[in-house]
């Protein structure tokens, strides 16, 4: 059962209407997910990389904040679906012009549209789409301030599930700037409730918010001790802001002592996988040698993106079509 | 008019009152408390059996959003409301537009609420010029406009030589300096506790040292200068305790705190409740029981509406980008009796914190019912239930996360200066 805190996302018959948050999500609907992205994962290498599910659906990438690879994953997976994709970004849209949010999202509802991607500054903004939409419209969040950022923490597991198939014996360390990170928040939700044996953060302090821990997970600031015999080692971006400022002294000291290289690498399991959501910082949170290295799976991450979008937005789309057709 | 209201319980901290009586008012005052003044012929006989008669609520903060926002209420729309829920006067932070420090704008809002002819309104003047937290305003001006204190409202006074000057300045002048305690380099750009529900929902937060390291800097200026300070809308246990050690070594201080701290905490904001975005932000559940214990003790003096009217749009966007506040006129006294209920407080406690202790710290003569005292009074049935919700409110603005609630006890009656100013028509 879903708690009830969870009807914005889920329909009175469990079904996924909106994709806001791992958070609430149980862990059946998430391996839904999963397996339903399995289906999808061969697509991609056929001479005719389309399914027809969403054909006549018009899907709008409606991007607040730049973003080229988790958009350009958006618009294929749309395509493959064979829906029409329509890519409305902020610099160029009214909201530059001062028109509020909720005016751009009325005047997209008259277009007739039937999804929303949308990726926005601050934290919430997904949440207050989707509760202010026209019923017949589904919100995929695409990244939110620092909240959520769903998609890519599924496609995470989806990466991890294919490594290592069972979640149960894993350790998990999620390695960086914990704080700022929407992917960090969204992947720790999906390995609590995937059922990952043990997940930790290996950050320095001023990159550790407060009261992490009641999310399911153990703090370490020694990098060596915190990727102790783990299985998956998943790195955070560090943003270059980050610098400025009383967070970190310098890229350079953030490397000595939390990049990941090979040698540090050595406490982890013989079989450890390392994952990147990148773009990389290559030389700041992680060494090329790793990143290029035989443990990596990032850009097996990248391609893995569209087989769960188009799960998700699958999912989305087929609860509304069976609310339209009456199957309860 | 002469009036006697017969048969309620008369409830007046100050005086010592808690016993059914009769009140008699005349000219504008209380003549009597149970039996009648000699001679005494009432015009006006009210039955109040059942009912509690207590003094006139003093709102210590609340924004009635003239001038300057009258698109989210005005100074007639909110004391209406005020009047409806037992409060008699209303003081109003100098954050209006422009702002409360020059005599002409304090002017302007007394004599928009002489107008409305409902609620006494008050103000505070500025303590810098435009709260711009540099320059001092001309606080013997703003006192002799009428102006009961002077405060920034929720500016910050960053420099701690400017807020030493303005202490000093501030004693100068008797004047009680109203201070929103926060260092603001540890608020800049957050909005809500730092604990684990702002983690989970990737909001910003602002940490309780940010209040702590305010009231402490604003305490060691209180033991340096003198000056008579009040702490507005504590949201911290630490600060409390601060407070009471202040208060207990003899310093002039006083606090008080928002209705919805002693309801709320952090775990409301959660689902991204932008009904719940306020200024300080909703605490932690520890935070909330040692700010019911402060108002217990006495040590937080005044329980406030902090009332903030929006318009509906304000409300309308991802939480970060909302306006924060709650609209609260409406509710003050409901919300306070629910405390009641609980045994949070005592009724006289609860009294006490919303006529007598406000009175304290603005310096005025009401809060009391004493023979001889301003008749501002209300009565109210503390068994009747009414639903909170877009029809029973009467502030402009509609922005509250008790909405729908049902809340306990309701007015029947308020009187300002012996004037009825609402009257609930019979049942």
């Amino acid at each position: 059962m879903q708690s009830p805190g969870d009807t914005l996302q889920i329909d009175a018959h469990g079904r996924l209407k909106h994709f806001l948050s791992i958070e609430g999500l149980n862990r059946e609907l998430l391996v839904n997910i999963l397996d339903t992205a399995e289906s999808f994962a061969g697509v991609g290498e056929r001479a005719v990389k389309k399914v027809p599910l969403l054909r006549g659906k018009t899907i709008v990438n409606l991007f607040f904040e730049p973003s080229t690879r988790t958009r350009t994953t958006f618009e294929l997976a749309a395509k493959r679906l064979s829906a029409d994709v329509l890519n409305i970004s902020a610099t160029t849209s009214s909201t530059t012009k001062g028109e509020s949010l909720l005016d751009t999202l009325r005047t997209l509802e008259a277009m007739h549209c039937d999804m929303f991607i949308v990726r926005h500054a601050e934290s919430g903004a997904a949440h207050f789409i989707a509760r202010h939409a026209a019923p017949h419209i589904s919100v995929i969040n695409g990244g939110d301030g620092r909240h959520a950022h769903p998609t890519q923490a599924m496609l995470d597991m989806f990466t991890i599930r294919r490594q290592k198939g069972d979640f149960s014996s894993l350790k998990v360390a999620i390695v960086g700037d914990v704080a700022h990170s929407r992917v960090a928040r969204s992947q720790i939700h999906a390995l609590v409730t995937l059922g990952a044996a043990e997940v930790r953060i290996v950050a320095p302090r001023t990159l550790v918010p407060p009261g992490i821990q009641s999310m399911g997970v153990s703090v370490h600031h020694d990098l060596r001790s915190g990727l102790r015999d783990t299985d998956v080692v998943i790195l955070l971006r560090l943003q270059n802001e980050r610098m400025q400022g009383a967070l970190l002294p310098s890229s350079h000291e953030y490397f000595q002592y939390y990049g990941v290289t090979e040698e540090k690498l050595a406490t982890a399991a013989s079989d450890a996988i390392v994952m990147h959501p990148g773009p990389l910082n290559r030389g700041v949170e992680i060494d090329s040698d790793v990143a290029d290295g035989a443990r990596s799976v990032i850009l097996r991450q990248v391609s893995y993106g569209i087989a769960i979008r188009m799960a998700v937005m699958s999912m989305a789309i087929g609860s509304h079509a069976a609310a339209d057709r009456g199957d309860d | 008019m002469r009036v006697r209201i017969a048969g309620a319980r008369v409830v007046d901290p100050a005086s010592g009152i808690d016993e059914i009586s009769d009140v008699y008012v005349a000219e504008g005052r209380v003549q009597a408390i149970g039996k009648a003044p000699d001679g005494f012929t009432a015009e006006r006989e009210l039955q109040a059996t059942g009912r509690i008669l207590i003094p006139g609520i003093v709102d210590l903060r609340a924004r009635l959003r003239e001038p300057g926002a009258e698109h989210k209420a005005t100074i007639a729309s909110e004391t209406r409301a005020a009047v409806r829920g037992g409060i008699t006067t209303l003081c109003c932070p100098p954050d209006t537009d422009p702002v409360i420090d020059t005599p002409a704008v304090a002017e302007l809002i007394h004599q928009r609420a002489a107008e409305s002819r409902l609620a006494r309104v008050e103000v505070l003047g500025a303590l810098t010029r435009d709260l711009d937290g540099q320059n001092l305003a001309e606080m013997g001006a703003l006192k002799e406009a009428g102006c009961l204190g002077v405060s920034n409202a929720l500016a910050p006074v960053t420099d701690t030589e400017v807020m030493l000057r303005a202490m000093e300045y501030a004693v100068t002048f008797g004047l009680t300096v109203f201070v929103h305690a926060e260092d603001a380099r540890l608020a800049a750009g957050r909005l809500v506790h730092d604990g684990p529900v702002a983690t989970r929902l990737g909001l910003p937060g602002i940490p309780e040292i940010a209040e702590t390291i305010g009231v402490a800097r604003d305490l060691l200026l209180v033991e340096q200068t003198g000056a008579r300070v009040h702490f507005c809308h504590l949201s911290t246990g630490p600060a409390v305790d601060m407070v009471r050690d202040a208060r207990s070594h003899g310093l002039p201080v006083s606090a008080d705190v928002a209705i919805h701290q002693l309801l709320l905490t952090e775990a409301d904001i959660d689902g991204f409740d932008a009904d719940c975005h306020v200024r300080p932000p909703l605490r932690s559940v520890d935070d909330r029981a040692r700010l019911r214990a402060g108002v217990r003790a006495g040590v937080i003096g005044s329980i406030c509406s902090d009332h903030q009217p929006h318009e509906v749009d304000a409300k309308l966007n991802p939480f970060p980008q909302t306006e924060p506040g709650i609209s609260s006129l409406d509710s003050l006294l409901s919300l306070v009796l629910g405390l009641v209920e609980d045994d949070e407080l005592t009724l006289s406690q609860a009294v006490a914190a919303l006529t007598s202790g406000p009175c304290a710290v603005l310096g005025i003569d009401r809060g009391s019912l004493a023979v001889g005292a301003a008749a501002d009074l209300c009565v109210f049935d503390p068994h009747e239930r009414w639903v909170l919700d877009d029809a029973s409110m009467l502030s402009r603005g509609h922005n509250t996360p008790f909405k729908g609630h049902r809340l306990a006890g309701r007015v029947c009656l308020t009187m300002v200066d012996g004037r009825v100013v609402f009257e609930a028509p019979p049942a």
